[in-house]
């Protein structure tokens, strides 16, 4: 990771959340959701609140639609019911111009990286800005992919390479350079660290947060990893009973009253990471 | 959050008490490049400093082109002043932009030419080696299996008889139809001339059944079949069932292949015999229809002039199409890498592969037959 800044690892650091900013400043905002498949019902007036410049970390059971809600947001979902607005704009609208604002705008990491395979890691980050900024010279366009993938924390010898020659955890660093080909103030994860060894996990952690700070992004994660909940995240939204229980800094979610809330953060897996985040 | 702020052209001034410091302000950012990059392109080659606090907002593309100007003006990035919540964002894009890239060659000339003809070549010799090497494993895998007949599929074997044969009869059928129509057309414009049309009888007959019905249901079964084989193991090979069957101590060979392979030479004889019967019919219908020639005669000069050597000699080439088409419909599959082009890259190589071998085996057979007289 030769490009990420300073990124302490202390905990105290995190704790300088955004302060509650009022409704209309809010980066997501999602009302009264609805999605229902077939007649089982994923989501039934959902609520949820993302912060500008915070990293949420989205909780839930297997099935508890967390890839759904990211999907709606995302509008690759049309919910039966709801609205929905990111960066202040609606995101459900018909208005292409308007949808075409917030695509600019966010960037996603998909869960196994979702490159392009017939193209190269370079050419991949070069996809938005041609489709989007085709006036910009070659050279700056070429030059931009490099900034993008070093800031990625991928060597300059990965940007000529194809996404199968690359291992899992490249891939995903790939995947953050193309999310961030655009500077989006919105960077959506899917499980950015399921199938990373330990190591490798923690150095992605460390690059969301160095990203994070640096750009300014407002992270929307979603994860079943308990350590970068802890090491990472400003809050923590859970889902379940088909809506978001809470939504709330980790110290207080953890002591929610819920069987599932209880059975995940005091679990052994829980207990370790807590445990893991106390030692100095 | 993001359209609170006016949309602030980005500019850079020199600064009144100083016009060697230049104040750069407004949106430093990517929907602006265009404009940046005029903007340090016609700015002054000195400056003693550049002032960068009035910038309203700075994304990656801003502070990288920044970085540009100030290091053509021997500054450096580190010594432009910006707002404090910026220079996180400066600190992180100045170690980038200041690390020199490793220029890429790119050969684009005669030398990379040569080295992809190279490589073509050598693919070629390798898929020949591979495809006589599958070849052997099958055979070998055939003989095993013949010792022990419980082990071979025969659900399996009879889904593909269905979905290769079965589905496929339609299809063969229209298409020799039609074609037997447009040989009988065709050799009755010639054929008019001497005066000598009933001869459109021996014509439509010795062509389907000595190389058409064989030739339109292999090349038919090769475009539908063969690709469908290398799709259908490619796809298992990507998802890596083929490494499961492996591991669970099963053959991959007798699992997959022998049941496509044997439900293939079954079924292909039988569709060229539909084929060959449906290219009859086609030169039937066009004799009763336009050259005055009934069902009847057709029929009976059918009895009276050809003999049934050309229809073995027909015959005979079906199961080693059907050979063919399997086993490289099957071992092309095998050869999928993991993603997704892969399998579309070999799908379409198992398709271009198969047609190409089935018809230079028509042609060898067909000077063979005619050597001896057959």
């Amino acid at each position: 990771m030769s490009a990420s800044v300073d990124a302490g690892t202390d905990a105290a650091a995190i704790a300088t959340a955004p302060a509650a900013a009022s409704e209309n400043e809010l980066a997501i905002k999602v009302r009264g959701l609805r999605n229902v498949f077939g007649d089982q019902v994923v989501h039934d007036n959902l609520d949820i609140d993302v912060h500008p410049g915070e990293i949420i970390g989205v909780v839930g059971g297997s099935g508890t639609g967390k890839s759904v809600l990211m999907r709606a947001i995302l509008n690759l979902r049309r919910p039966q019911a709801g609205r929905i607005e990111v960066l202040g704009v609606d995101a459900l609208s018909e208005d292409r111009q308007k949808r075409l604002s917030v695509e600019k705008n966010t960037g996603v990491l998909y869960q196994n990286g979702a490159l392009f395979s017939s193209l190269t890691v370079a050419e991949n980050v070069m996809v938005p800005l041609k489709e989007h900024y085709s006036a910009l010279p070659a050279d700056l366009v070429t030059a931009l992919a490099m900034l993008k993938i070093r800031l990625s924390g991928l060597p300059d010898t990965a940007a000529a390479k194809f996404p199968s020659q690359l291992s899992g955890g490249m891939r995903k660093r790939a995947g953050i350079a193309r999310a961030l080909a655009l500077d989006p103030a919105l960077l959506f994860l899917d499980e950015p660290t399921a199938g990373l060894d330990p190591i490798g996990a923690a150095a992605f952690d460390q690059l969301i947060l160095s990203l994070q700070r640096a750009l300014g992004l407002t992270v929307f994660l979603i994860t079943h990893d308990l350590d970068t909940l802890y090491t990472i995240c400003n809050r923590v939204a859970v889902l379940a009973d088909k809506r978001v229980l809470i939504n709330a800094p980790i110290s207080e979610v953890e002591k929610f009253d819920h069987p599932w809330v209880q059975e995940y953060f005091h679990g052994p897996r829980g207990r370790a990471a807590q445990s893991a985040q106390e030692k100095p | 959050m993001t359209t609170a702020t006016a949309s602030r052209l980005p500019a850079m001034e020199p600064s009144r008490s100083d016009p060697e410091i230049l104040r750069a302000s407004g949106e430093w950012t990517l929907p602006n490049a265009e404009r940046l990059l005029a903007l340090i392109n016609s700015a002054p080659h000195v400056a003693k400093d550049i002032d960068g606090r009035d910038i309203s907002r700075l994304d990656s593309t801003g502070a990288m082109l920044l970085s540009r100007y100030a290091t053509r003006v021997g500054l450096g990035l580190a010594t432009v002043e910006v707002k404090a919540e910026h220079q996180s964002l400066v600190e992180s894009v100045r170690e980038i932009c200041e690390t020199p890239t490793l220029p890429v060659k790119k050969d684009y000339g005669f030398r990379r030419m040569a080295e992809r003809l190279g490589i073509t070549v050598e693919d070629y010799a390798k898929e020949v080696i591979a495809l006589i090497g599958f070849g052997g494993l099958c055979l070998k895998t055939i003989a095993a299996t013949i010792l022990k007949p419980s082990r071979i599929r025969i659900t399996s074997t009879i889904y593909h008889m269905e979905s290769v044969g079965l589905d496929a009869v339609p299809l063969v059928l229209l298409l020799s139809f039609m074609v037997g129509c447009v040989v009988a057309f065709l050799g009755a414009t010639v054929l008019r001339e001497f005066g000598a049309e009933v001869f459109v009888v021996e014509l439509v007959n010795i062509a389907f059944l000595r190389e058409f019905g064989v030739l339109l249901t292999a090349i038919l079964l090769a475009g539908r079949t063969a690709s469908a084989f290398t799709a259908q193991i490619g796809a298992m090979q990507s998802g890596e069932e083929i490494d499961a069957i492996r591991t669970l101590g099963l053959d991959p060979i007798e699992l997959l292949v022998l049941p496509r392979l044997f439900a293939l030479v079954l079924m292909l004889p039988l569709l060229t015999f539909m084929a060959m019967m449906a290219g009859l019919a086609g030169g039937m219908a066009v004799g009763a229809g336009s050259l005055g020639i009934s069902p009847d005669m057709y029929i009976a000069r059918i009895q009276e002039t050809i003999s049934i050597t050309h229809f073995w000699v027909g015959m005979s080439k079906a199961p080693v199409f059907a050979v063919i088409i399997a086993l490289i419909g099957c071992l092309e599959g095998f050869q999928v890498q993991g993603t997704a082009e892969s399998v579309g890259e070999r799908t379409t190589s198992s398709v271009v592969q198969s047609i190409s071998l089935v018809i230079l085996l028509d042609a060898l057979a067909a000077m063979f037959f005619m050597e001896m007289d057959w």
